[in-house]
Parts: C-alpha cells; structure tokens; sequence
C-alpha cells in the first residue's frame, strides 16, 4: 500500500528531484540574489528566511515524513541558540568564551539531544496528543528559560552574541551571512532529501502509513520515531545557531509559544510534502511579516496576515508548493495532451 | 484554484510595490519619521495608546516640522528585543528613515540602543522604554531619552514613606523581570539611603495566579509592602494578601495603583486606600498644562483610554523634542543629522508634566509625582497628588560615580537587610 503514496514513490530515481533543472534554476537564483538585492534584503528578508526555512524544514522532515507534527522544534533550535550564547561569550558577561569550533558543535548536539528526548516523551502518542505533548515540553522550556538566571539569564536572555570571523571574513555582514545560510539550507535540504530515499527513511514512511504492518515486518517502530527526532533535532540546532547569530541575541521571547506556532504556520502554509515548503513557506512568511505593515497600517496588519495564511490552506491544503504542483500539472496537461 | 493563485499573486504584486514605493527617496518636502511600538502581542493596547500620544504631537504641530510633512512609517514589535530590532532595521535601512521614535518597552530600549551604535548618521529617541542602562551605562552617541527612567519615576517615593508614613522596615514583591528591578531599585535607592531596611524581597514571574508562598514569605513585622506588580498580577496579590489576612499597608510601583485596581471592587478597596506610589504622570494634577494635554487628547480620540496613559504620555513628549529640534534645523538632515541631534541634545522645553531638559548621557532630567490613593466624593478612588518632585535627574540628586558605585540593576541589588 505504500507504493500508492507519491512520496514513497520516487525511490526509483533517488536523486531525482535533487537533479532536476528546476532545483537548480532556484539554486542558482538563490546565488546571484545578493549581487541584486539590497543589504536589508539580502539580510533581513533572504538571510532570515533561509534560517527560519531550516527550522520549519526539521518540521517538515518529522511531519512529512514520519507524521509526527512536533511543535518544539523551535524549543531545539532556541536551546542550541542559548548554548551558542552560553558556551560562547555574550554581554551580560557569563559566557564561557569557547571558541566557535567547539561552541557549534556542542548548541547542535544539545538541540539534537533535546529533540530526541523529546521524541522519546512523544513518539508513543500520535496526532493532536503529538502536539500536545510537544507544545507543553516547549512551554516548559520557555518558562524556564524564563525563570532561570543562573543558567538562561531569566526575561532578559542573552545579547551581543555575534557571528565568529573565520577565514577573515565576518559571518556576521550581510552577505557572508547569507551564504552561510544558503550553505546551511543547502546542505539541510539535500540531507533530507537524501535521507527520505535511505532505508531509514523510506521505512520511516512506510511507518507513517501503516505502523503496524511495520512493527509485523519486524521494524522496530518506536526507534525509527526516535531516530528520525534526533536527525530532525541536528537540522533544528543547526537553525539555531544561525538564528541567534541572526539576531544577535536570544531571550525567552524567541522561543515563546508564539514563535513555535510561527514554524508550524511556515510548514503547513509552504506544503510539507517536500523539503522545498519549508523554504517557500519561510519565504512568504518573512514578506509578509516584514511588509504587511505598509499596505494596511498598525491596527489591522496580523489580520491580513492570517486572512492570507487561511487563504493559502483553505484553496490548497498542501500549501504553496501544492499551488505549485497543480500549476505544473495543468501545464503539463496542455503540453502533453495524452498525459 | 485560479482565484487562489491571482489572489497570491496579486500579493505579492502589491507588496513587491509597496517595497518599490518605500525604497524610493523621500520627496523634498516630506520627512519620514519611524515610529516603533508594540502592535502585537501582550502588550498591543499599550502600543496603540502611544502611537495616539506620537499623533497627537504631530497633530499639534499642524503635520509639519521644519517647514516639512511629517509623515510616519510604522513599525512593530511584540515587546521582545528581537522583534524590536527587525522592526527598527527595516524602518531605517529598507525605509530610510533618519529619525526613529521607539521604542515601549525596557528589554527593548536596551536592543534598539546597541543597533542604534551601528547607524550612527539615525537619530533614536525613546518612546517610553525605563531600563537604566540605555542610557547610563555604555550609552549611544544617538541615542536620546526625553523621558524618564523606571529608577527616576520611584523619586521621592522612598523618602516620602520612610518620614512621612514613617515605615522602617518594609519586605517588596515585584515582577521577575528588568522593568520592576529597575522600580525596586529607585525606590531602595532613596528609602535605604534614609535609613530603611528592605527585609525581604520576593520576585514573581508575569501573570503568577497563586501567591499563597509568596505572601507565606512577608515577615510579620514588617511595617509595609512594596508592591511592583501591573495590572491583573496586582489585583490577583491584593486579593489574596486580604484573605491571607495581611494588614501591612502598602507602597505601590509606578503601574500597581492603575485604574484596573483602582476600580476593582471587594475588600482590597481599603488595603489601596491610603498607598502612595510616584511616577512620571499623575491622572489628577490640577495643573493647567496637564489638564490641556487631557483635553486635547480626549477631544482627539474619543475611542481612546479616559485619560492618557504613560504610553502616550512618552511618545507624545519623545515626539514633540523631535519635532521642535526640526524646527530649529529647519528640517536640514544632510549632514547624518549631526546639526539635529546637537540641537535635541540642547533642547529644554516645557511639557505636560513640566520641563524636561536632558542630561550628559541624553537622558531625561525631569519632574516626578508622588501620589497617594484617596476616596473621591463619589466614592471612586483616586490618585491624588502629594508632592512633585522637580528636576529629577538619573542619578537621583547623587553624583554620578557615588550612584554608579550602586552596581547594575538586577535582582539582588541594591541590598540593605
């Protein structure tokens, strides 16, 4: 039964998608952005996006793939974002000052680690007890972040946590910045790719459609659940870390319950049926959360943005990349008419 | 399908122009102005009360300012730093505002001053964000505050209850966060320095509902307690104290005595009556400039709060420094804004509450009111203004090194057992 999904069923061609002209036409337009764009757009809108899409795509990857609609990812991503703060040095003073080389990959582990707890907590539970659970373990971590001083620095978190200078440039400009990003995103996104055609994940899929044919198979279902937390938390720490270099700072406001329903917004609204919606999704969120202000004033700007997100699902419920797929399968139909 | 995709498209159309539009430089006789404040969030009716104190300024000064049209653009934030700097980078490096007014809150204030560092040739001056240390210690070049801090708005205060209501030893239950500590601190500064003694001091986090322990704490022979709690918070530890059986009288924060426990009813009635508190405004001063600034605003916004609050109370003094410094540039921020920001940095003007001049680090030398809560003929109570202390500087009459050797503000500090 699972040759009937269409995600499933691609692992004939497993690069295929990797490789097709359109992924590289959005790749090469991703690169020659900054020699057109703005500083701010390059930074504010590109950069932030890119972070954001790499956070919703460790969403992606749990919801997608294994079913699993988790909403304390952005909880991963901020613990890995306070242990850069932590681990590193910031202005309140308390920092350790490691070097980045070891600071990274230590906020990535712990994002990681926390993921994966966390999917040991969830993982037996299945839909809205999924979200639940994973949004309490989110609230908590906020509270305590904004409770704790001798460790998170209670309501005013961290500042002054910049990017390193590696190499002689400073990832913390604009377009350095940008491409450490895009780099980033990059490599998150061929991973999941690759990993949905691995063994692993396509057994993860097969267990997302049907957990107890797997578990007869002999598939140890619950690990796969865990493991496929642990990879999910990996790709979340690694937004994280991006983010507080993004930001400069990291208090409990950015990993409120507010923010872990904004990744879940740039999931569902972008598709999460592939990767690419994590982006897409990202992209349009970051337009519009940067510019619904002008077009119609202070008052009235978050309504238009949910107005648009309710559009989005209600005329596609697969989200933006499911305008698109129907985009080009209309195309396709005029193109080739016995298709 | 199709209506789905023109509609999206359209979108991003739109915005794509409205990009375009904003991008482009400001016509000649037209000046933008960024104003920040909190349109989202917990915080989002306070915001909008502070953009009617900003229009209400512009309004007064006809729309124009050094012979140009002022024109906003806005900008939000949900009251956390982050927000607050994606907010004010895209009004200065996507709009291109030079002037920036914002922003509300102090965890704000304390980001937007270090982003202030990286523009140099943009002018920010504060909306009503009261940490301390935006502006004394490690403070911006362009960075100015027209209005006061959390510390200054508790002048007079700790005085005022250690020889007027003749406390010695009082125990304080405030919010965990900046802004309370920063209130705590004003008040200690003055009533340890009298010879008081702070017994014990409890910290609670935002929108705690249960204070059985926090009150389990307050040793008994305390003379009073001082309370930092806003809104909700308040009338949730007041209510509980009198059931608990407190009867220590009571020293409020800057927005403990608000309308929201001032109108609330039941026993709590008594405990407030009586509380004095201090800030930077004073509902009920009978002085003919406060009661203009009440009229004009209520005539203003009919919709609006009954009578302005500290929010727009700041924006609208923030505001009006800025546009009387163009005035006398006449609007000419060619050169980065340097002659500006020399003419805001020597501006002394009067205001609602008094004159307001600033000091070295661009903050606010300003008069504070202490008020005691009293019954009103129709039983309402009321703040009622005791004393106003004038010229409140942000040391609080202390030299600077003698008030700095006072440490960073935070939750053990100060300290006097």
């Amino acid at each position: 039964m699972s040759t009937l999904d269409p995600a499933a069923a691609a692992p004939a061609r497993p690069w295929s998608i990797a490789g097709s002209p359109l992924t590289w036409a959005a790749l090469a337009l991703l690169l020659v952005y900054p020699f057109v764009a703005s500083p701010f757009f390059i930074y504010q809108v590109g950069g932030y996006a890119l972070v954001l899409g790499i956070i919703a795509l460790s969403l992606m990857f749990l919801a997608g793939y294994g079913g699993m609609v988790s909403l304390s990812q952005m909880s991963a991503a901020g613990l890995a974002g306070y242990m850069v703060a932590i681990l590193g040095s910031n202005s309140v003073g308390t920092g350790f000052d490691w070097p980045w080389w070891v600071v990274v990959p230590m906020a990535v582990l712990v994002g990681a680690l926390f993921s994966t707890g966390t999917g040991l907590l969830a993982v037996r539970t299945a839909g809205i007890y999924t979200i639940m659970i994973t949004l309490a373990i989110g609230m908590a971590l906020f509270l305590l972040t904004q409770q704790n001083y001798a460790i998170f620095n209670g309501h005013s978190g961290f500042a002054g946590i910049a990017a390193p200078v590696v190499l002689g440039v400073d990832w913390h400009q604009p377009v350095p910045f940008y491409y450490l990003a895009l780099f980033v995103a990059a490599a998150c996104y061929a991973a999941v790719l690759y990993v949905a055609r691995a063994p692993f994940g396509l057994a993860l899929q097969a267990i997302r459609d049907n957990p107890r044919r797997m578990h007869a198979l002999g598939f140890h279902v619950l690990a796969h659940r865990v493991a496929a937390y642990a990879f999910a938390g990996v790709i979340a720490g690694l937004g994280g870390v991006l983010l507080v270099w993004f930001n400069g700072r990291i208090s409990p406001g950015t990993i409120g319950v507010d923010r872990m329903i904004d990744i879940l917004v740039i999931a569902i609204v972008g598709g999460i049926r592939h990767p690419a919606g994590a982006f897409l999704g990202a992209i349009f969120f970051v337009i519009l959360e940067t510019f619904a202000i002008d077009i119609v004033g202070a008052e009235r700007f978050n309504t238009m943005i949910g107005m648009l997100f309710l559009v989005v699902v209600v005329f596609s419920p697969d989200g933006l990349l499911g305008l698109w797929g129907k985009a080009r399968r209309s195309l396709q139909r005029q193109e080739l008419p016995n298709n | 399908m199709t209506f789905a995709k023109g509609l999206f498209l359209g979108t991003a159309a739109s915005l794509a122009l409205a990009a375009h539009l904003s991008a482009a430089a400001a016509e000649d006789d037209t000046l933008k102005i960024g104003l920040l404040a909190t349109f989202e969030g917990a915080f989002t009716v306070l915001g909008e009360d502070s953009k009617r104190g900003a229009e209400l300024a512009l309004q007064q000064h006809d729309g124009m300012a050094g012979g140009k049209k002022i024109e906003w653009v806005i900008g939000s934030s949900d009251a956390s730093p982050d927000s607050a700097v994606r907010a004010v980078r895209k009004l200065v490096e996507q709009d291109g505002v030079q002037i920036v007014v914002g922003p509300l809150s102090g965890d704000e204030g304390l980001a937007v001053k270090d982003y202030a560092k990286t523009q140099p040739n943009v002018t920010f001056v504060n909306g009503t964000s009261a940490a301390q240390d935006t502006t004394l210690r490690d403070p911006a070049p362009n960075f100015f505050r027209f209005s006061t801090d959390g510390a200054q708005w508790m002048a007079g205060l700790g005085d005022y209850a250690y020889t007027e209501k003749g406390y010695r030893n009082v125990a304080t239950v405030a919010e965990d966060y900046s802004f309370p500590y920063t209130q705590v601190f004003g008040f200690m500064a003055e009533f340890c320095k009298a010879g008081g003694h702070v017994v014990s001091k409890s910290w609670v986090p935002i929108g705690n509902k249960d204070y059985s322990s926090v009150i389990a704490a307050i040793p008994a022979d305390v003379d009073a307690v001082y309370v930092a709690l806003g809104g909700a918070d308040g009338v949730n530890f007041l209510t509980q104290y009198q059931q608990a059986g407190g009867t220590a009288p009571l020293i409020g924060g800057s927005i403990t005595a608000d309308q929201t426990v001032l109108s609330s009813q039941g026993k709590q009635k008594e405990a407030v009556l009586g509380m004095p508190s201090a800030g930077p405004i004073a509902d009920t001063w009978d002085d003919p400039r406060w009661k203009d600034f009440v009229a004009a605003y209520q005539a203003a916004f009919p919709d609006g709060f009954p009578s302005p609050s500290l929010f727009a109370h700041g924006y609208y003094v923030n505001t009006e420094a800025v546009l009387k410094a163009l005035d006398e540039v006449n609007g000419d921020l060619s050169d980065g804004g340097a002659k500006f920001r020399d003419a805001l940095s020597k501006l002394e003007f009067d205001t609602p509450t008094g004159m307001v001049k600033l000091d070295a680090n661009r903050n606010a030398i300003a008069d504070i009111f202490v008020t005691e809560v009293a019954e009103g003929e129709d039983g309402n109570l009321y703040n009622k203004v005791v004393e106003v202390k004038e010229g409140v500087n942000q040391t609080l009459g202390q030299p600077i090194e003698e008030f700095l050797k006072l440490g960073v503000v935070g939750r053990d500090n100060p300290d006097c057992p």
